[in-house]
């Protein structure tokens, strides 16, 4: 990939901040970096589509750490579970067969597993000695028969952010627009009102929670022709133009497919989140908003109305033990957000919340949440975290599974809120998992158990004794 | 207050119990050259040994009286007397233990005046002890029968401080185990270690890790058990520094020993889960004046560890329990210190001890009592023996094995669930059963306008309702 290419995806129209610095959303720091390359972000947003043969070409770290390790799911195949890397050796670096390894990589992928499509990520060994992957992947695709494409997305290209924005890119040119939706099912007839065709972008399907939001839309008659990426198909994401409006639903990380679909095909787009009540709601409305259907108003209205009144009652028991206990949330993108209206909703207290990989309009939000003294984390290495913790008198720290261990190390309740986790939190359905989770771990009696000395540790005079002299 | 609900009933559907009698027999089988002879049919004996053989995967020796419809009628006194020849001159066991049937006990016989007969008519016989144990099998259980024969042994066996003249503390490193039935040889293995740690000598009364650990020994064959507490150690029990009880079950075995002996006892339920183990090491901390080692202290914090990471998948899981009262109250008890819940717990007998039990209610009954409410209260997991199976496989949840008896795996009678070590490797693999349910697993959901060509793997019951195509069988 070009470095203009680069700069280009760095630049994003349609972000409001986008006035200053072209150089992207964060530079990294040597020394003192977390958080994963540019080849991270794109296989992470299209590994859920499930049909397709996921190739990562170049050496053994890219893939072999990584396969199969994210909690999305599938409704249907399970082709995106298989790791397939081309496992470069030293030999094809010298001599330059990686191609080669390639293209016969793709055909082995073909023949052995029927992929609808093969994804090719190309990564930095391969691009340092100069592989030209859309060349072969053309050439490919012409030989064997099925669809095969590029995502040109090396580590040192940046960060994950811009891995997200690179698949995203890949998908708008050679994906989108090369089939027609199908036509609807008999089934969309029989209801009675007019189904409307919409898509979900940055929409992963962790631990299986699309599947607490899909039925809403079923019911107002709303289609997905695609979600990207979770429980996607590769004939899905062909349709993703004709789709009436786009909710990108993970932030900006692929702001320019909601634009570029915006620019060739006209389609609106909102950003919103699937997680707490409230934003589950304001999706759904945004939904009806930007399509302009006096019905699909109506019925929207009629949902939420009911939905909330059942999600209220459900949750009611949860917050009786989970009001005024106190949260430091330490995550990125829009969870940094959208995440603090989901523990509100629960009468949570959010003391501080991370900013890392958030971008300046999800802070506004954040403010408009917390307040204008909202205090925000924009590096959050472990000691700071700990500290923090114990300085505001926190009572569960919520973050990414790479933080786990160090809270529990400290002796911290805490919640798994990325991607690895094994619950799902969309939809008003998650927002009682969410609870569940919450109150399992605040009120674990392993807390008391792992703070408090042994018995021969305490002074003298206090130990209880089993004795019975 | 945890209730207590007694057996209603007529039938007793899928047993948990297992007799007094064998429990009785079991305690036996922790001495040195010992035999039990059973008081009653051959029946008795031989479903006894099956029993434990198949448990153990050991040869197990235990012997009858073979009442027959004579003696049944006529009386039985006589089979104990030549029973307890037979063996004697054939054997020489070290130890004879007679726990009588229901059998036995129904016909009235009175083995008492049976072994003072047989004293009386055979004094050649004399430095072979016998201890007689009332053990019908028409009240308490496997737990009770080990009990009492414990209680019985000490009894008969060891001396009155005064006459032997036994002093508290003489023996400044010796330290009397006394232990219930739910400890695994496994467990005491453990449980030694733990002791001797502390610079300490431990004498287990009985002792099954030294006798049904399964080791292959020198011998090979022995009408008698290979290994176990020697009978002379009883004897010194009353010069040691401390005693300390293990089980609940265990009281009045305890009362026994501290009358005759004076030596000071520390009595613990169980010692499963930190709080359990923390109690026993600050007693061998203060008993020792040794400080507490860097190898447990160290087992201690791994504990700790293991009990935050197992908490996220142990919070808030909904655990059935069918189980002799001692073991019940400790798994209740462990669970709970890690947040997971006993939904139903079900005892074979009703004990006061189960007031111990963190529970709502004990239900006193068998393993259907076990499945239905273990279905009412939506169980996740179920811990029971081996014959939970089918109970698991009908509630299709999976099955953690624990208790007698254990037949359809190999080395149950070998895993340890006690002390820091015990413990935590009992979280992980609760923990892990817990992780293969996929608890937060979301039923997959294919939209009605998918343009999904695939088949989704979901299978569509008549309802319309998804069910997971997933077998969990453990």
């Amino acid at each position: 990939m070009k470095q203009k290419d680069i700069a280009a995806l760095l630049d994003e129209p349609a972000c409001s901040h986008n006035k200053k610095s072209k150089a992207g959303c964060a530079k990294p720091k040597p020394g003192a970096t977390a958080g994963g390359c540019a080849f991270d972000g794109a296989q992470i947003a299209l590994l859920p589509i499930a049909d397709v043969a996921h190739i990562v070409h170049g050496s053994i770290a890219c893939a072999g750490s990584s396969w199969d390790n994210r909690g999305t799911r599938s409704s249907g195949p399970r082709l995106f579970r298989i790791g397939m890397t081309t496992d470069l050796t030293e030999q094809d670096v010298i001599m330059g067969r990686g191609e080669k390894r390639l293209f016969h990589s793709i055909k082995q992928a073909v023949e052995n597993y029927q992929p609808a499509a093969v994804f090719v990520y190309n990564t930095c060994v391969p691009v340092l000695i100069g592989d030209d992957i859309e060349a072969v992947c053309k050439a490919a695709e012409e030989r064997w028969g099925t669809r095969v494409v590029p995502v040109d997305a090396a580590g040192f290209y940046g960060t994950k952010n811009l891995g997200n924005r690179i698949a995203g890119e890949a998908m708008v040119k050679y994906v989108c627009g090369t089939r027609e939706p199908d036509p609807l099912p008999p089934a969309a007839t029989e209801t009675g009102f007019k189904i409307h065709d919409v898509t979900l972008v940055g929409e992963y399907n962790i631990a299986g929670e699309l599947w607490h939001v899909l039925p809403l839309l079923d019911e107002l008659g709303l289609r997905v022709l695609c979600t990207l990426s979770g429980d996607a198909r590769y004939r899905e994401v062909q349709t993703m133009h004709r789709s009436e409006v786009n909710m990108m639903v993970c932030s900006k990380a692929m702001i320019n497919v909601a634009r570029k679909l915006q620019e060739s095909f006209g389609t609106p787009w909102f950003e919103g989140s699937f997680y707490g009540v409230r934003d589950v709601s304001q999706a759904l409305r945004d939904f009806a908003r930007l399509i302009d259907d006096a019905d699909l108003t109506e019925r929207t209205e009629i949902l939420i109305a009911r939905e909330e009144a059942r999600i209220d009652e459900l949750l009611e028991p949860w917050r009786e033990q989970l009001r005024g206990k106190r949260v430091l949330l330490y995550t990125g993108g829009v969870k940094s957000w959208s995440v603090i209206a989901a523990l509100q909703d629960l009468g949570m207290e959010v003391v501080a919340t991370g900013t890392r990989k958030s971008t300046e309009e999800d802070k506004a939000r954040i403010r408009e949440l917390m307040g204008q003294d909202a205090v925000m984390l924009e590096e959050g290495n472990p000691r700071a975290l700990i500290d923090l913790v114990r300085d505001k008198n926190v009572d569960v720290l919520i973050a990414g599974g790479r933080n786990m261990y160090t809270a529990l190390k400290a002796r911290i309740p805490f919640l798994d809120i990325n991607q690895e986790r094994e619950f799902g939190y969309a939809g008003y359905e998650g927002m009682v998992e969410l609870a569940r989770q919450l109150v399992l771990t605040i009120d674990s009696p392993v807390w008391p158990s792992v703070r408090k000395p042994a018995p021969w540790q305490r002074p003298a005079g206090e130990s209880a004794s089993e004795a019975s002299v | 207050m945890t209730e207590i609900i007694k057996r209603k009933k007529a039938l007793s559907v899928s047993p948990l119990k297992a007799s007094q009698t064998i429990g009785a027999a079991l305690a036996f089988l922790g001495f040195r050259r010992a035999i039990p002879m059973l008081h009653g049919s051959q029946g008795c004996t031989a479903f006894g040994k099956v029993f434990f053989v198949r448990h153990f995967r050991e040869p197990i020796p235990l012997q009858t009286t073979a009442m027959d419809q004579i003696t049944t009628v006529m009386g039985s006194e006589d089979s104990v007397v030549e029973g307890l020849k037979t063996i004697s001159e054939k054997n020489k066991p070290s130890l004879l233990g007679v726990p009588t049937t229901g059998l036995s006990e129904t016909q009235g016989s009175d083995v008492n005046m049976a072994v003072k007969d047989f004293r009386r008519k055979y004094p050649q016989f004399d430095a072979i002890p016998v201890v007689a144990v009332s053990t019908p099998d028409y009240s308490g259980c496997l737990e009770t029968g080990f009990a009492k024969a414990v209680d019985e042994i000490i009894k008969t066996l060891v001396p009155k401080a005064n006459d032997a003249g036994t002093q508290p503390g003489r023996r400044k490193r010796q330290v009397n185990v006394l232990v219930g039935s739910f400890l695994t040889p496994g467990d005491l293995e453990e449980l030694k270690e733990m002791i001797e740690a502390f610079g300490l000598r431990p004498v287990l009364v009985p002792d099954l890790s030294d006798s049904l650990d399964g080791h292959l020994g020198e011998q090979d064959f022995s009408p008698l058990t290979i290994g176990g507490t020697d009978v002379s150690e009883l004897l010194a029990l009353g010069d040691a520094v401390a005693t300390l009880v293990v089980g609940a079950s265990m009281q009045k075995a305890a009362d026994s020993l501290k009358a005759l002996t004076g030596v000071p006892d520390y009595r613990f339920d169980h010692l499963m889960g930190l709080d359990a183990v923390d109690g026993l090491i600050d007693t061998l901390h203060r008993i020792s004046g040794e400080p507490v080692p860097a190898k447990l202290e160290r087992q201690r914090a791994q504990l700790q560890d293991a009990m935050l990471d197992c908490h996220f998948m142990l919070g808030m899981s909904r655990i059935a329990i069918a189980a002799d009262p001692d073991l019940l109250i400790g798994f209740s008890q462990m669970l709970a210190g890690v947040g997971a819940e006993t939904v139903a717990a079900v005892s074979p007998i009703g004990t006061s001890t189960l007031q111990l039990v963190e529970t709502e209610a004990v239900k006193v009954g068998d393993l259907e009592d076990l499945e239905m409410l273990a279905r009412d209260n939506r169980a996740e997991v179920l811990i029971a023996n081996s014959h939970g199976v089918e109970s698991a496989a009908r509630l299709g949840i999976p099955l953690l094995r624990a208790g007698f008896p254990q037949y359809d795996l190999v080395g149950g009678y070998q895993k340890v669930w006690i002390g820091y070590r015990g413990t935590r490797q009992v979280l992980f693999d609760l923990a892990n059963i817990m992780l293969s349910l996929e608890k937060g697993e979301i039923h997959a959901y294919r939209s009605i306008y998918a343009q999904k060509t695939d088949d989704s793997e979901i299978l569509f019951n008549e309802s319309g309702a998804t069910t997971s195509a997933r077998g969990m069988q453990h």
